[in-house]
């Protein structure tokens, strides 16, 4: 399909889907590096939360050494041009903390729930709206409900208030018409003037494939980030999907370049370890499983001596969604007992 | 032996449920449902399970107080409503609680403070919220043998038993249930994350409740103290297990329970439902026991 001409918006997630590679240990000065390196290469929306978002500082999700309203404020006050975005997932952020990043200087936020219970986020959608911010509607682990489901649930959205929805692909799990159909579906209901975005993850390689193909079902805005530094095996890696969109015509305004070296200087030696596919984070592209969980399953595995692509596999199986990060734990010790590694205690 | 005689506000999947556990009580029996609307099906039910009905709201059943001695009502219906029937009933020396989220009676779970607001013969008492009811006694049980700065709680709850109501204010339940940590778990500092879990067969109601102690965790001490808890609210809730621990890792206590229901009304699954008609139904007994031993008497609140 010809895309020539096509103008599509960026948003970078580093610093945010970021964090929960770097297990939330990301210092001030690194955002702000960070951030002013991707506003100088035009990036026009750049996330900035703990990695779980608003009210994320938790035993669940673990603690950032900064709160989000410290480092919104400490990234939001040196932007030439990019807007700094938050995320909010029902559930554990509220309309209190949403007010305070705005405050802060936030001025989009994704708001997000699983891809069936988009229900749970009227107040919020509707207090973004009020706010005066860009608000996008997240649908997460999009890859659990089918096409018709998904245009139902992201016209709820719409109807809340929502400038955009978003099919999110959590897990990694999508293949190119799995993304079509999802987004194809949307944008046979959804207003013309609502915008529709793709947010993928690379765990089974396919972040750059599958964002152009939710281009070519529709939708103008695309997640990724630099060197692709995010949960799982990683967010779509943004310098590489701006380089397919200048071979292909398509208009993200961006510096190459520039990008490349944000990538190149500053991101990768940020990281802790290669965020890259191996054999875990590739067990979750496979099994269809919350990116998130990757490192907290590396951490039960060493806990439990359960190997961690088990742990991956049984929580698909059982169907745990974004946020159920306790249940990895919880699953690691049953699996443990079971293989009589661990004694119980009777109750 | 004379039993206490109960009105039921609200005839959706709650009040139905209340129902038959009060209907199974020793002390308790259900009189009246009261509805808004003639054809709800809850209230068709309720007719055919005996009970007297009404469609127009509480006033409905304000004439009928008195002659049909009806002494204690559960409120089912949401917290926009609440004080207004609260406030009505009071009057008439009815004792409400409180299933709603307005919470304007103190917070109450069972084993952890209800023998004080009997004592006290509190007039209204506030159920706080599902999640409330499933980790509060944990917290406490943890925070009475240690001090306790921090506390946690994830709720994960199947898609099917989450109705609109909580779906449209999670934030109230987000702030209700964190604040009902600290004031009745007895944690310095409470927080609460909802999960809704669509997977299908519906998963049972679980928790994980995470305590950070002030000093190291006296682990033999806390541990008899949460398996005592736990045997507590299984005298009102037979499904209320524990899954996984307690464990420790420095000063962080962690407990992970499941709550299957009773299946009475609503469906196993839903045991965040059952908690809270569960909970609901042993504080009536308790007020209930103290009337009818003649040791509380209820007064109207002018």
């Amino acid at each position: 399909m010809d895309l020539k001409g096509k103008k599509i918006i960026l948003h970078d997630m580093c610093l945010r889907d970021g964090m929960h590679a770097k297990r939330e240990q990301i210092s001030l000065d690194q955002m702000v590096k960070v951030a002013t390196a991707l506003d100088a290469a035009g990036v026009p929306y750049i996330q900035v939360t703990h990695g779980a978002g608003l009210g994320g500082n938790s035993l669940q999700h673990g603690f950032a050494p900064h709160s989000n309203e410290e480092y919104i404020s400490a990234v939001a006050s040196k932007m030439t041009q990019a807007k700094v975005s938050v995320l909010l997932i029902p559930g554990l952020g509220t309309m209190k903390e949403l007010q305070s990043a705005y405050d802060c200087g936030a001025r989009s936020v994704h708001v997000a729930t699983h891809c069936t219970e988009a229900d749970t986020a009227p107040q919020h959608i509707a207090f973004a709206r009020k706010l005066g911010m860009d608000t996008t509607g997240f649908l997460m682990m999009a890859h659990l409900n089918d096409p018709e489901g998904i245009a139902r649930q992201g016209k709820l959205m719409e109807g809340y208030g929502a400038h955009t929805v978003y099919v999110t692909d959590s897990a990694g799990y999508m293949l190119p018409d799995d993304v079509k159909a999802r987004i194809g579906a949307l944008r046979a209901v959804l207003k013309p003037e609502t915008e529709i975005g793709f947010h993928g993850h690379h765990n089974l390689g396919m972040g750059i494939a599958n964002s152009i193909a939710a281009i070519e079902a529709g939708a103008t805005r695309i997640d990724g980030s630099a060197a692709g530094l995010g949960a799982g095996a990683g967010n779509t890696p943004l310098e590489v999907f701006a380089a397919v969109c200048e071979r292909m015509g398509i208009d993200t305004g961006v510096d190459l370049f520039k990008l490349m070296d944000v990538a190149e200087e500053i991101i990768v030696p940020m990281m802790e370890h290669v965020v890259r596919v191996d054999r875990e984070s590739l067990t979750l592209g496979f099994a269809g499983v919350y990116s998130t969980f990757l490192l907290h399953s590396k951490r039960a595995a060493d806990r439990f001596g359960v190997p961690a692509r088990d742990i991956l596999v049984e929580l698909g199986r059982k169907k745990m969604i974004g946020g159920q990060e306790d249940m990895i734990m919880d699953t690691a010790m049953t699996m443990a007992r079971e293989r009589g590694l661990l004694k119980a205690v009777a109750a | 032996m004379k039993k206490i005689r109960c009105a039921l506000i609200g005839s959706g999947n709650i009040g139905t449920d209340l129902i038959y556990k009060i209907q199974r009580s020793p002390v308790l029996e259900p009189v009246w449902m009261v509805g808004i609307d003639p054809a709800s099906e809850g209230l068709a039910r309720a007719r055919e399970m005996g009970l007297k009905t009404t469609a127009d709201g509480v006033d409905g059943l304000l004439p009928h107080v008195l002659e049909d001695n009806i002494q204690i009502a559960f409120d089912a219906t949401s917290a926009y409503v609440h004080a207004e029937n609260s406030r009505k009933l009071n009057a008439l020396g009815v004792m409400m609680i409180d299933l709603t989220p307005a919470a304007i009676g103190p917070l109450c779970v069972p084993p952890v403070n209800l023998r004080q607001h009997a004592d006290k013969v509190e007039m209204n008492v506030n159920m706080i919220s599902c999640a409330g009811q499933a980790t509060i006694p944990i917290v406490n049980a943890v925070s009475r043998t240690q001090g306790v700065g921090y506390a946690e709680i994830v709720a994960s709850l199947s898609s099917k038993s989450v109705g609109p109501g909580t779906r449209a204010n999670l934030d109230e339940f987000t702030y209700t249930t964190s604040g009902a940590i600290e004031k009745v778990g007895g944690a310095r500092k409470g927080k609460a994350l909802a999960i809704i879990n669509p997977a299908e067969p519906p998963m049972i109601m679980r928790n994980t409740i995470s305590c950070l102690t002030d000093e190291a965790p006296d682990e033999a001490r806390i541990t008899e103290s949460i398996l005592q808890m736990i045997k507590e609210v299984q005298k009102y809730v037979p499904g209320y297990r524990l899954v996984n621990g307690p464990i420790y890792d420095g000063n962080k206590v962690q407990v992970f329970m499941e709550v299957a229901g009773l299946g009475d009304y609503l469906p196993r699954y839903a045991g965040n439902l059952d908690i809270m008609t569960a909970a609901a139904t042993r504080t009536a007994e308790m007020f209930a026991e103290e009337i009818l031993k003649g040791s509380i008497r209820l007064t109207a609140v002018a």
